[in-house]
């Protein structure tokens, strides 16, 4: 659009036509205040708190709903416009309580903040104000009526953002009253983002609600630990007993990939994080009892067990199950302490995508994976699979975000009718399972359509769905675990000819992470095959060993037959996850680190207690391959990170750490005198890294970022800028430089989670909030709460 | 829930008359309370499906307008106006009258369910204030006197 010069407050200043007055204002550092108005969000003009003086109009305006025109003069401030906001404040205060003392808000009210900077404490109304008790809306949302200023955020993002529409407004003028769809409560998807965007204390959540003060916590800005979307959360925590206790999450600085936005999970369900099951001590097992240890014991049981099965049968007699919420570091230090120290590729994770086929279908195409943001404004977007809405609220929210603000066309493929169907310009009920068929057919196999047409969905309307895709630029393609293997490389092929980009589905918070640094029993780092001639193999001082190892399920049932003798659990809950016969286990020496005794933890032998992801640093790729920076944000007495535990457990052993964490001035080749071949006498090659970016060589064996040096230099695709990932952003990774990936993904062993919107793999089962949202809903209908009228 | 035949037929003309369906939501609420005596649960989810809203968005059309009612009205509903000019012209006098006539308060319905009372704001029969409206028979220039002939005469009706 034209640009169009204004003045304001005497500065000039040219913005785009229809740029809204407000903003205009602000990109010059002009603050007008505002209650109802919420960028992204329909405008309101409700609250007239934005008025600002236009030359030749006669009364104020708000800057809110005004858009630029060209020669407007504006003035902001001013005498007469301070009288007005003032007035407004006053009318606004009539009935407010004014209980700042004890509101959630009180310190971080937009309310308190005006009423402070126009003076309008003075209250020239003598009628009793109109109270009306708090009201309990649902496990989450509560209501405090009074403290409402009706401004409609709430409404708003819930219907315009969330496409819930649970909240309405009954009746008009000063009896206005916020409230819910079902009468005295709500049935909604508890997201949390109206008690956020409300402005006051009106909303409030059953997780924050008169436990602390907003100014006696600290704020950590960090990574959702839940689904695979990649939110940034804001943990505010405080002091308790046992350590640092989070009693906040939100995104209120809109920092992020999500902006403001988090579901229920990454906004209130990191209380497992201070449930009472989570074990404090090392445990062992005894005589079938698990008995609390040291740590040193714990170590020292676990290293010679680990020695003693090594000598007497061997490197294919131990295993490993990674997990899909430990970070980038972990994972690949992991899969490092499996090749190297217990030399064996028994390696495996919970696998909830085909990464595999999709970096090999992928593999030396430059800029073929989108991005989180880029699914914000790409201009059109083909879902195949999945129900985002569920499980991957963010994208889901990207998507609907981008359909409502930039009129993004979507295309919806699948066999339920998903709620993002409503978004949708096309939205095609394929038959159950019929997914891989779909996309044959997309890629050029007209036969295929058969397995996916039904009553209601004839050929005509799929190839219609053809060629609209085919003539849509700058397509961003998104599935879920419904398509593996060749149904992938079918899909990026029938993508790749037009320019589109591509976004995989996997489950948890690092499942893409797992899958990057080589939880594989094949593959390492980037997907490389174990078999192939890597840099890896060049880089690292002890062998890798070349056959590949069992995978998860083999590994079970070479526990079973008395083959796998060890097998060391990180975060991961096979027992439950693949319904595995505890029995299976029963011969094995079992090692489990986990937060709790989960069906494979109460099996183990030796159970370490472990931090989770909110309670420790390192990196977090999300499914979209965006990687971000952990931060510790919450503490808790006893445990320790797998990061620590994993180098102890090495070192224990009798290996040598420098072999494993390149720390201690140089990296892990030069200063250890190896000589080798080709290799020999070569500078240190991690040292020389370091120098070329200006970054220090770091001290401890336990300082994950040791090892994400390692990662940086050697995985392909995250050589990504240490500076944009220090500073809280996102840095997207691309899988253009894997070039060996072979693409053996073994799509029978990808198991979908499932999760829905409350339910989040083991670890929502310890989230009191996940528990109490799901009971409410399996409760229904609801007990009679306090009436909303 | 099914509508009488001559509701149902309006509203399948009526429908056709806007380019959503959600525009038909006021005058059919207005239908519907007329034959169904209030706005059920019942009747607000089916006119809610009917025009692809949610009960809620029903429900909040329904608190804003003070003509529309959720539980059953009187017989006789009374809205008396005392906004300005009805209330320069004496219309706190008439309203207070109403309410020693009929022995009820604002809002409040007589035990026989005949009539209903209730203030309201403008009806937009300011030229011949102090006015009230009677379902849908509007009564202006009111004294005492008139609004005893009214009620009386009402009172009587139901007597035969
Ligand atoms: S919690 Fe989320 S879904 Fe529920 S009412 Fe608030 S905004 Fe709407
Ligand atoms: S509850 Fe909060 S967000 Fe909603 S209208 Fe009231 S003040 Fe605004
Ligand atoms: S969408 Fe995913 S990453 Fe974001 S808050 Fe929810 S669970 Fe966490
Ligand atoms: S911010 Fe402009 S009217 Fe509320
Ligand atoms: S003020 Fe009573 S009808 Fe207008």
């Amino acid at each position: 659009m034209a640009d169009v010069t204004i003045t304001v407050d005497g500065k000039k200043l040219t913005v785009p036509a229809g740029t809204l007055l407000i903003e205009a204002c602000k990109s010059t550092g002009i603050e007008v205040p505002s209650f109802c108005y919420y960028p992204g969000l329909s405008l309101q003009g409700a609250c007239r708190m934005c008025l600002v003086e236009v030359e030749k109009m006669p009364k104020l305006q708000t800057a809110c709903t005004t858009p630029v025109a060209e020669g407007m003069v504006v003035t902001t401030e001013s005498e007469k416009i301070k009288q007005a906001r003032k007035a407004m404040l006053e009318l606004v205060l009539a009935n407010h309580p004014l209980d700042c003392p004890v509101c959630d808000a009180g310190g971080e009210c937009e309310l308190q903040d005006m009423t402070f900077k126009y003076g309008a404490a003075e209250s020239k109304f003598m009628d009793l104000k109109n109270h009306r008790d708090e009201q309990q809306w649902s496990p989450v949302v509560y209501f405090d009526r009074p403290r409402c200023i009706l401004c409609y955020r709430c409404i708003r993002v819930c219907g315009e953002g969330m496409d819930v529409w649970a909240l309405g407004v009954q009746n008009r003028g000063t009896s206005s009253i916020i409230a819910p769809n079902k009468e005295d409560h709500l049935e909604c998807e508890e997201c949390g983002m109206c008690i956020d965007i409300c402005p006051v204390g009106a909303l409030t959540s059953g997780a924050y609600r008169y436990k602390t003060r907003p100014w006696e916590m600290k704020h950590v800005g960090t990574v959702c630990t839940h689904c695979g979307d990649g939110c940034k959360t804001t943990l505010g925590v405080r002091r308790a007993d046992t350590g640092m206790e989070i009693v906040r999450g939100d995104n209120r600085d809109k920092s992020g990939i999500n902006g403001d936005f988090l579901c229920i999970k990454g906004r209130y369900a990191f209380d497992f994080a201070h449930s009472g099951d989570r074990i404090q001590q090392p445990l062992i097992k005894h005589e079938g009892k698990f008995v609390a240890a040291t740590w040193e014991q714990a170590l020292d049981r676990i290293a010679s067990r680990f020695k003693q099965v090594l000598a007497s049968d061997g490197p294919t007699a131990v295993g490993i199950i990674g997990s899909n919420r430990t970070s980038n570091e972990e994972n690949y230090l992991l899969q490092k302490f499996a090749r190297l120290v217990l030399s064996t590729n028994n390696i495996d994770h919970h696998r909830t995508a085909d990464f595999p086929a999709f970096a090999s279908a992928l593999a030396g195409k430059a800029d073929a994976t989108a991005s989180m943001r880029d699914v914000f404004d790409a201009p059109a977007i083909l879902l195949i699979g999945n129900n985002p809405t569920d499980q991957h609220p963010l994208l889901a929210w990207q998507i609907r975000t981008n359909v409502r603000l930039h009129r993004a066309k979507l295309y919806v493929v699948n066999s339920y009718p998903i709620k993002l169907r409503r978004q949708a310009a096309a939205f095609a009920q394929i038959a159950p399972g019929s997914e891989g068929s779909l996309v044959q057919f997309l890629a050029g196999n007209d036969a295929a359509a058969d397995a996916a047409v039904t009553p209601q969905l004839s050929r005509e309307a799929l190839s219609q769905l053809r060629e609209a895709l085919k003539n849509e630029k700058d397509l961003v393609v998104i599935f879920g675990s419904e398509l593996r293997g060749n149904d992938v490389t079918a899909l990026i092929n029938f993508g790749l000819a037009q320019g589109a980009k591509f976004i995989c589905l996997g489950d948890y918070a690092n499942s893409r992470g797992a899958a990057d640094m080589g939880l594989y029993p094949d593959m390492l780092p980037g997907y490389a095959p174990v078999t192939s001639a890597t840099s890896f193999h060049e880089d690292w001082v002890d062998e890798i060993p070349t056959s590949p190892g069992l995978n998860l399920l083999q590994m079970m049932d070479a526990a079973k037959e008395g083959k796998l003798k060890a097998l060391y659990v990180v975060g991961s809950n096979p027992i439950a996850r693949y319904n595995v016969d505890p029995f299976a286990l029963s011969k094995a020496f079992v090692v489990v680190q986990d937060m709790f005794l989960t069906e494979t933890a109460s099996i183990a032998d030796v159970v370490l207690p472990i931090a989770n992801a909110y309670e420790k640093g390192g990196t977090f790729t999300n499914t979209c391959g965006d990687v971000q920076m952990l931060k510790k944000a919450g503490e808790f007495a006893g445990v320790r990170n797998d990061f620590e535990c994993i180098v102890r457990i090495a070192d224990r052993m009798g290996y040598d750490v420098h072999k494993l964490v390149p720390f201690g001035g140089g990296g892990t080749r030069a200063d250890m005198g190896q000589s080798r071949g080709a290799q020999s006498g070569e500078a240190d090659r991690h040292a020389v890294w370091l120098a070329e970016r200006n970054l220090e060589p770091k001290m401890s064996p336990y300082d994950p970022t040791a090892m994400l040096d390692e990662i940086q230099r050697l995985v392909p695709g995250y050589d990504i800028s240490r500076l944009g990932l220090l500073s809280g952003h996102d840095e997207h990774t691309q899988l253009v430089q894997i070039t060996r990936a072979t693409g053996s993904g073994h799509p029978e062993l990808v198991l979908p989670s499932n999760d829905t919107l409350f339910t989040s793999g083991t670890l929502g089962r310890y989230s009191p909030t996940l528990n109490s949202v799901m009971e409410r809903y399996a409760a229904k209908p609801a007990d009679k709460e306090i009436a909303a009228d | 829930m099914k509508f009488s035949d001559q509701l149902e037929q309006r509203f399948s003309t009526m429908v056709t008359h806007y380019p959503t369906k959600r525009s038909v939501l006021v005058p059919m609420l207005l239908y519907i309370q007329d034959e169904v005596g209030a706005l059920t649960d019942e009747a607000i989810h089916e006119i809610a499906q009917r025009t692809e809203l949610s009960d809620l968005e029903v429900r909040n059309v329904i608190s804003y307008y003070s003509m529309l009612r959720t539980r059953p009205v009187g017989k006789y509903n009374f809205q008396v106006c005392t906004n300005v000019s009805c209330l320069l012209r004496g219309a706190d006098d008439i309203f207070e009258h109403c309410k020693k006539k009929l022995g009820i308060g604002n809002k409040e319905s007589t035990p026989d369910g005949l009539f209903l009372l209730e203030e309201v704001e403008c009806i937009g029969a300011c030229s011949w204030a102090p006015a009230l409206m009677m379902n849908y028979e509007f009564h202006e220039n009111l004294t005492p006197a008139k609004i005893d002939e009214l009620i009386d005469g009402l009172k009587k009706k139901e007597e035969q």
